[in-house]
């Protein structure tokens, strides 16, 4: 039902932009030259005993000139917007006012962060006898600062987008941690598949440094901490460390990007995602298999990139899968650049169109044997996104013949 | 004999189950009757206390019980139940068997007042941090609230409760993201994906931090007594919208699917569209062209002109900005027009349901189809004189209504309309 394989009859979709700001820096190149020096940039004092793959700095300005819109964002929507701009950059699409009118956004998002500071006002407030019926309203009416609340909506990355880059085509805002992104990616290809829409931006963006979001994973015990290890190595020392990160892409139908003149990193074949039950052992591995079946043809040279979490039992699941089809070798976004949340399938899509249009996928950053080296350059590679708690998504990024 | 196909050549698209819940009771048959009546569901708010809030009142969906109680928990269970009442009229699908994908608008999810006051009770201690709260967090003791706030955690227990196939979307697009997830399961039929969408808008989210935060931005009605006259779209002393809670869910499918297991076809969406307006992040931008590139877009999609629209189920916040511009814009593109049509309100009574208010809408339009007559828009009794709509003011009016255009505006600049029809076109 949620197949979205081009049809022969349908349009070809290339990835012409790509925008990532990450733990590893800024820009392609920045993140390809960490990813060949296997460096990982994790912080394991700030928030320790949690461990978060801190945002490289970047200097906002050049992307959000005015400090107006800036201070209207939260670190995750200054993140998203900051590294969409770079998409548009990169497709050649900066300020082209006839194309950015009629973009289609389709963007992952999670919401913003909380003022700690209120809320812990509040609750210290509240431990020390502060209990008359309105006391919470009213600090709230005089702590929140009025625009915060815009700064935390959903669909307000989409919103500062339009408004700092000029987009004015159409704008959805997907929720629902991993698989949002792959949703993303999903409904945006077969809207320029079937010729709905002709180009498309999606993405997501993450501040992995937050401890409101670390107290919603703390519930499930979900974040790793001590001590870095890399994904597959954390079976018995389970857990994902939060990292922050914007990826978008650019997604432009083959007649309109030759119109124009672009360039294809690669095309973005197919996406499929499903929701495994997870009841039973098992049921996320044979959701896994089920949706590598709905996957075009490989038989090209292919790889896999992951973006397992760490977090258990999903990753266990996921590597059990992945050894069933240990001929492609995988690489692990998770390991590089932490867990992004919504935005790990878009910075997953991002890396397999790099690696393709670089002739060469990633070196292996892995110490337990799952991830091998690759020799040549890889034609078709496969994004695995699966959910640290629901949700599976898969992509088939292939070079353009 | 009707075809298949729209005028583009695209499968048609039908409604054949509806499911309702707003402030003013459960169900169609209940709602309808107490809209055309002309009654009101707001009301002082009861769940918690108002004191030292500008704005207490709110349309409140307060028969549901949900425990323990979060905002999530009772958009899940709204959502739930109208679900349940659109399969039970469509008659479609096995029981959790249905056959097609689900849509979800759902407010944006997160962490909730009463858990964060158990956690803070939870640190035993008079000053602390958010590391203070870290540090008990984990163990397992609060893991259901992890669960809980997750914002795929409504979709994925609708898609496991109903049976709905593949991976359920959750979206926000503010105030529109009903007419979106009713858009969404439109593309995926015409696209021939699946032969059957579920289309479901939730809004449970009155809580005082949302009050809070419309109240800063000045968003909100203060006239809180009594609550009832609150709401009070295109009137000349409208102050501001009323937060409400609501859901609605609708069981689309291929007109030929409908016919071919002779399902009862309750209404067409003939077109749907969205233009995303990059002006401001609360307002519209004073030309007023996307909002009009929306309804000219939507327009195009059902292959209509304006003159074949016979009914507006206007957005009509109340806001002294939104309605002022709603009429602005409906003007340009209906032009002389825009002063016969009917146009009315449904959230002078139900408030803003706010995430469902697309799907609310929606269905209201369907229902206004179904029984050619058109709900009032109360509290209509000081028009602003510079809104020259042919408003439907405080009495339902008998009207043959053949095509109803609904529009739904939002935060984030996002601009929904959708066009209903009774037969395809």
């Amino acid at each position: 039902m949620t197949e979205t394989a081009s049809k022969p009859a349908q349009t070809e979709v290339w990835i012409t932009g790509i925008g990532l700001a990450t733990s590893l820096g800024e820009g392609l190149d920045a993140n390809w030259a960490a990813l060949q020096e296997k460096r990982i940039n994790v912080d394991e004092k700030g928030f320790a005993p949690y461990i978060v793959h801190p945002l490289m700095p970047v200097t906002f300005d050049s992307q959000i000139p005015k400090k107006g819109d800036q201070r209207q964002m939260e670190a995750w929507q200054r993140i998203g917007t900051y590294a969409a701009g770079l998409a548009l950059d990169s497709a050649g699409i900066k300020g082209n006012k006839d194309i950015l009118s009629k973009i289609d956004m389709v963007v992952a998002a999670g919401g913003g962060e909380r003022d700690l500071n209120v809320d812990t006002g509040v609750l210290t407030a509240e431990a020390k006898g502060a209990n008359a019926p309105g006391f919470l309203n009213e600090r709230l009416m005089s702590d929140l600062r009025p625009t915060l609340f815009l700064a935390q909506l959903s669909n307000l990355l989409a919103g500062n987008i339009a408004i700092v880059h000029g987009i004015g085509g159409t704008s959805r805002t997907f929720m629902g941690e991993e698989v949002a992104g792959a949703d993303a990616a999903r409904i945006a290809l077969s809207r320029i598949a079937s010729g709905e829409s002709d180009i498309a931006l999606i993405g997501g963006s993450h501040n992995g440094e937050r401890k409101d979001l670390m107290v919603l994973y703390e519930f499930g015990d979900f974040n790793l901490k001590h001590k870095f290890a890399p994904v597959w190595a954390r079976k018995d020392h389970a857990g994902f460390a939060l990292g922050s990160a914007g990826a978008f892409l650019v997604l432009e139908s083959k007649a309109h990007a030759e119109a124009r003149g672009a360039k294809p990193f690669a095309k973005l074949s197919s996406v499929v995602a499903d929701l495994a039950r997870r009841k039973t052992p098992g049921d996320m591995a044979a959701t896994l298999e089920k949706l590598w079946a709905k996957l075009p043809k490989r038989d090209g040279k292919g790889a896999i990139i992951s973006g397992a979490t760490g977090a258990e039992p999903a990753t266990s699941e996921e590597h059990g899968f992945l050894k069933g089809h240990a001929e492609f070798p995988v690489r692990s976004t998770g390991t590089m650049f932490g867990h992004t949340m919504e935005t790990q399938f878009p910075l997953g899509i991002a890396l397999a169109a790099l690696s393709i249009s670089r002739g060469a996928l990633f070196p292996p950053n892995d110490s337990t044997g799952t991830e091998i080296e690759m020799q040549g350059a890889p034609t078709q590679i496969v994004v695995v996104g699966a959910g640290h708690w629901r949700g599976e998504g898969m992509a088939l990024v292939e070079a353009v013949s | 004999m009707t075809a298949p196909r729209d005028k583009l050549g695209r499968p048609v698209v039908v409604v054949t189950g509806m499911g309702i819940m707003t402030s003013l009771g459960n169900g169609k048959t209940d709602n309808w009757a107490k809209l055309v009546a002309g009654e009101s569901g707001i009301r002082t708010i009861t769940r918690f206390p108002v004191d030292g809030l500008k704005t207490t009142m709110a349309g409140t969906v307060d028969f549901v019980s949900v425990d323990p109680f979060s905002s999530t928990g009772l958009s899940e269970r709204m959502a739930e139940l109208v679900t349940q009442e659109a399969l039970d009229q469509a008659g479609i699908g096995a029981k959790a068997d249905f056959p097609g994908p689900l849509f979800l608008a759902v407010a944006p999810v997160e962490v909730e007042w009463p858990q964060r006051r158990e956690l803070g009770r939870a640190v035993g201690k008079l000053d602390f941090n958010y590391d203070d709260l870290l540090r008990i967090s984990g163990g397992g003791k609060y893991s259901a609230y992890h669960h809980r706030f997750m914002f795929g955690s409504v979709a994925a227990y609708l898609a496991e409760t109903f049976g709905t196939k593949g991976s359920p979307i959750s979206l926000s697009t503010a105030c529109a993201s009903g007419a979106t997830s009713i858009q969404l399961g439109v593309e995926a039929i015409r696209r021939g994906e699946t032969d059957a969408a579920l289309c479901v808008a939730t809004d449970g989210t009155v809580n005082p931090e949302a009050l809070v935060r419309f109240s800063l931005l000045s968003a909100l009605s203060t006239q809180n007594d009594p609550p009832q006259a609150a709401s009070r779209p295109f009137s000349k002393n409208r102050d501001g919208f009323v937060m409400a809670e609501g859901a609605g869910a609708l069981v689309l499918e291929s007109y030929e699917a409908a016919t071919a297991r002779g399902a009862k076809i309750l209404g067409v969406i003939a077109g749907c569209g969205e233009l995303t307006d990059s002006f401001h992040r609360t307002r519209s931008s004073p030309d007023g062209k996307p909002i009009i590139g929306c309804m000219n877009k939507t327009l195009a999609d059902a292959g209509m002109t304006p003159d074949q629209i016979d009914h507006i189920n206007a957005h009509g916040t109340a806001t002294p900005e939104n309605d002022k511009m709603e009429y602005n814009t409906t003007s340009a593109v209906f032009g002389d027009l825009v002063s016969k049509i009917p146009v009315t309100s449904n959230k002078s009574m139900v408030g803003h349901t706010i995430s469902a208010a697309g799907a609310v809408e929606a269905i209201f339009s369907l229902l206004t189809l179904e029984h050619q007559r058109i709900p009032p828009t109360i509290n209509y009794d000081n028009p602003d004189p510079t809104i020259l709509f042919d408003v439907v003011g405080n009495k339902a009016r008998d009207a043959r209504v053949t095509a109803v255009m609904s529009n739904s505006f939002g935060f984030g600049g996002q601009n929904a309309s959708l066009i209903l029809t009774r037969e395809p076109a």
